[in-house]
């Protein structure tokens, strides 16, 4: 037992601050950000099945639940408690005008994962949107694909051309 | 594509999709769940869990676990009280059997309570629950709700305390039925008969947030649970009885919750928490994992239905007569109350000559059943609508026509509340508010119902459109109240103070803005403050459709109070008539132009009172009017596969008022998504032991993004008399067509009806004779 709770540093950047984490063998990336306070990150399934508990690691979209800790050491890990300062990221900003959070629950992991789809491929098709969207049961996904639609073409609109393309 | 009618400009808050008031906090992720902030000197509670699906418990040891460093605490049904009680959160008096005990020495499904454990860590926690040895005389188990009613079926409640079983030797919980008129007549009259047999699985709840509760004890000694619940009150009462507290040592607060549907309309861990607390004196966290989500928590009743109608030729409805067998589970929490609900829910639809209902409940060795977004509805509309469109078929009538020759319609008697009422068990209705012939008008309109044959029928891709209709009720009438308090503070805002409990469909935002409407005041000058037991005024809680309703009215009548008292003040300090006076904005306005702060108005109620003004009310709803929907799928049947997919979905739904038309429509869209769920993929399975074979998320499907058909929400604005400012319920209503939509829309493109949920591939298959 005393294996299995034996504590070693972990070194995370979490949304651009520097940490040291004492961290169990064992313990996923979403017991020490919950533990550590980032409690966006929600835990639902476990299983790596509904992204509640998704966060960016080095900008790549990972189910925290499914991660242990200490493969991510030395990197860099944004949450949703990153994206805004005083004001909203847009797409907290659509999604809060179109009524996308219900119960909320899902609601971090969902922008997170939407931000990374639009990051990666700017124009993804409602479908693409879709595909990737997490889980939801409040919903109907019928508010947050709007509100994921509508940040979209605006932030399309406001890129120039060649930013557009890369 | 969402239309609504033009709610003109009637009001400032009232009708307008202002910002939800929490929903800055959830898309910023705040901190605003039960495990988002934990107490210092937190311990980790865990449930042992029995691995049989019905045994007794010889004997259990716990030495070995109490052994282990960081070990806190063990409990087994030796230490505790044993106290018949219901989990199920209903209000007085109590309709489920007292049945459940905090820890009993015996179990009845797989994953029910052996020992709570509380420890330092959940490592620690995890390996004390091995470390507790347990012997089990194993009983025969059964599964099956009618052999479970069969003489000589293995008696799942042999206990003496328990109380309110309507037949224990026999495993039936409650049975419950009524009549209208005399079906036999009333079927000897018809042209045409029809009779069908349906059947309908277990489904879970899915809430993303799991049961999770956090206790401890506060300076005063006072025990403090902040739970994930529906109902606090209702958690506070059954907390004191089960822990023999008083009800004044305990507080409950609900903080935000991360999705309810009924699944926490119970006390499902909060007496097991407080009870570690109490054992260890400290705080203690309680947190379901998602499987024990499935195997512990709660779920809409598996159901038998038996339809039989009869006809005229012209279509007229002379019988509608229904028999239900429903699978309560272990325990008989909502059992009555749910499966009597198939029936009273759904009969009243139609103005059928006689129409009839009964209905058993059995125990059996499965999880635990209990309320469910619908609450016995889905399942009875599910049966009811697929039977009517078959006997549309019967007649050769279009669907939609034999409906609307036989709905209830407006001023009309719901004829089976007279009849509940007349047992004592209910309270006669009629329907004030009625918009479902134009739900069926414009949804029809809005499917294309009329070129409904247009769609490729042959190949091996075929599509069908159906319809369903439903209704629900908003709140119990008669039992369920709730009250309010509004508060002017001292710089002329106002501290609205409720019971009610918003589970995440803003609620709380529906409440300020009719509390501001009346007040004249912008909604965000009205403060929140819900669902803490110290804090607010006793409320029953979220569920039954009854937050707007229920909550609601009272809000409005403790704003008028408020409003009353601020209009006498100020004439007092304007020298006005008080009719001449107006509460506009921050302040009160004179015909004449005088102008009073509420700030001033405030400072004013101290010294003439000697106390804040304070608008209070309490209600209890005399009434319980119904929302209506009609509900159109067109689907694509793959004949090769089996795979059904559904294109469209168009929900037109009578909710009254919308008093918020996005949180309304965000109610439709959500209820439709777990409709389809459970037309297609949701069932919880069992292998022969009575263990869950899909606890988890994989292999149980909820509805995902790209599942989703085109979606077009339809609201179809009544006005109902008794709700403020015209609304009624909406949450629970378009949860009821989806299946029954969707079996029809099969029906229409492959030309077989499929009489079990979920309508899986194999089951479309083998109703088309493929397998
Ligand atoms: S909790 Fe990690 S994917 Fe569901
Ligand atoms: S808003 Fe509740 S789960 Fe998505």
């Amino acid at each position: 037992m005393s294996g299995a709770s034996q504590r070693v540093p972990l070194d995370l950047h979490v949304n651009g601050e520097a940490h040291t984490f004492q961290v169990r063998m064992h313990d996923s990336l979403l017991d020490v950000l919950r533990r550590e306070g980032y409690t966006g990150a929600k835990r639902v399934c476990e299983t790596a099945d509904c992204g509640a508990c998704s966060v960016l690691v080095d900008g790549r979209l990972i189910d925290a639940c499914s991660t242990l800790a200490l493969q991510v050491h030395a990197s860099r890990v944004e949450t949703i408690e990153g994206l805004a300062g005083a004001m909203l990221h847009p797409l907290q900003e659509t999604f809060l005008r179109h009524a996308a959070a219900q119960c909320g629950y899902c609601t971090p992991g969902m922008i997170l994962s939407m931000k990374a789809l639009l990051e990666r491929k700017p124009d993804a098709s409602e479908a693409e949107i879709r595909e990737v969207m997490t889980l939801c049961r409040c919903t109907g996904y019928v508010k947050p694909v709007a509100a994921t639609l509508e940040y979209r073409d605006a932030r399309g609109q406001k890129r120039p051309e060649r930013e557009r393309r890369e | 594509m969402t239309t609504s009618r033009n709610s003109g400009t009637r009001s400032r808050s009232v009708g307008r999709s202002i910002l939800k008031l929490d929903g800055e906090s959830l898309v910023r992720g705040e901190p605003v769940y039960t495990d988002d902030l934990h107490p210092d000197g937190l311990a980790i509670g865990r449930i042992l869990r029995s691995p049989h699906a019905h045994a007794r418990i010889r004997s259990i040891d716990a030495t070995e676990a109490l052994a282990l460093p960081g070990v806190l605490a063990v409990l087994t049904h030796a230490d505790v009280p044993r106290v018949p009680h219901t989990t199920a959160g209903q209000s007085h008096p109590e309709p489920s059997p007292y049945d459940a005990y905090l820890l009993d020495h015996k179990v009845r499904h797989v994953g029910d309570r052996v020992a709570l454990v509380a420890a330092e860590s959940d490592d620690v926690a995890a390996q004390a629950l091995q470390r507790i040895r347990v012997e089990y005389e194993i009983l025969p188990p059964v599964f099956d709700a009618r052999e479970a009613l069969e003489p000589g079926a293995p008696r799942i409640h042999d206990e003496l305390e328990s109380r309110g079983i309507r037949d224990a030797s026999r495993n039936l919980v409650a049975v419950m039925d009524f009549a209208v008129g005399d079906v036999e007549t009333s079927l000897a009259q018809a042209d045409v008969v029809h009779e069908s047999d349906y059947e309908v699985p277990a489904v879970q709840h899915v809430s993303l947030e799991p049961h999770v509760a956090i206790s401890w004890l506060d300076e005063a000694e006072r025990l403090v649970v902040r739970t994930s619940t529906q109902v606090p009150f209702h958690v506070r009462r059954t907390l004191a009885r089960v822990l023999a507290l008083p009800v004044t040592r305990i507080r409950v607060i609900k903080p935000r919750i991360g999705g309810g549907f009924g699944g926490k309309q119970e006390m499902t861990i909060e007496d097991a928490c407080a009870a570690l607390t109490l054992a260890t004196r400290r705080p203690v966290r309680l947190e379901y994992t998602r499987e024990e989500e499935f195997q512990m928590s709660r779920t809409r009743h598996a159901m038998r239905l038996h339809v039989k109608l009869g006809a005229r030729h012209d279509g007229h409805l002379t019988a509608i007569d229904m028999r239900v067998v429903s699978d309560t589970g272990a325990y008989g929490t909502h059992g009555l109350t749910v499966t009597g609900s198939s029936g009273y829910k759904t009969l009243p639809l139609y103005n059928a000559d006689s129409l009839r209902y009964h209905c058993d409940v059995a125990y059996t060795n499965h999880a635990v059943a209990g309320a469910c977004r619908g609450y016995g509805a889905p399942q009875g509309f599910y049966a009811l609508e697929s039977a009517i469109d078959e006997l549309a078929y019967q007649l050769q009538l279009d669907p939609l026509e034999l409906r609307r020759r036989n709905v209830i319609g407006a001023g009309d008697l719901d004829r089976v509340s007279v009849a509940l009422e007349r047992q004592g068990k209910g309270h006669a209705r009629s329907i004030h508010s009625y918009g479902l012939a134009e739900c069926m008008q414009r949804g029809a309109r809005a499917i294309d119902w009329e070129r409904r044959d247009a769609v490729p029928r042959d190949g091996e891709l075929r599509r069908g459109v159906g319809l369903a209709l439903a209704m629900q009720s908003s709140g119990i009438a008669g039992i369920d109240w709730g009250a309010a308090a509004l508060e002017l503070k001292q710089d002329g805002s106002w501290m609205l103070r409720t019971g009610a409990t918003d589970l995440g469909t803003g609620a709380d935002t529906v409440l300020a803005q009719i509390a501001s409407e009346i007040l004249g005041a912008p909604p965000d000058r009205v403060q929140v403050h819900a669902a803490d037991t110290d804090a607010v005024p006793y409320d029953v809680g979220a569920y039954a459709s009854s937050v707007t309703y229920v909550s609601g009215n009272a809000v409005r009548r403790a704003a008028e109070d408020a409003r009353m008292q601020v209009l006498a003040l100020a004439s007092d300090l304007l020298a006005t008539d008080r009719t001449s006076l107006e509460c506009v904005d921050e302040g009160v306005r004179s015909s004449t132009g005088a102008w009073v702060s509420l700030a001033e108005v405030a400072a004013h109620a101290l010294k003439l009172h000697g106390r804040a003004l304070e608008g209070h009310a309490a209600f209890c709803i005399p009434d319980s009017p119904p929302p209506f929907a009609a509900q159109f799928a067109e689907v694509e049947v793959d004949t090769e596969t089996g795979k059904v997919r559904v294109l469209r979905f168009v929900s037109a739904v009578d909710c009254g008022t919308a008093l918020h038309p996005l949180q309304v429509e965000g109610q439709i869209e959500g209820a439709v998504a777990m409709g389809i769920g459970y037309a297609l993929t949701e069932e919880m399975l069992y292998d022969d032991a009575g263990r869950l074979r899909n606890a988890n998320l994989v292999d149980y499907k909820v509805v995902h993004a790209d599942d989703m058909p085109s979606m077009t929400t339809i609201m179809v604005e009544s006005f109902e008399p008794t709700g403020p400012f015209g609304a009624k319920s909406v949450a629970e209503v378009p949860t009821n067509g989806p299946a029954p939509a969707i079996a029809n829309a099969i029906r229409h493109a492959v030309g077989v009806r499929l009489t079990r949920l979920p309508m899986t591939p194999d089951r479309v298959l083998r109703a088309l004779g493929r397998i």
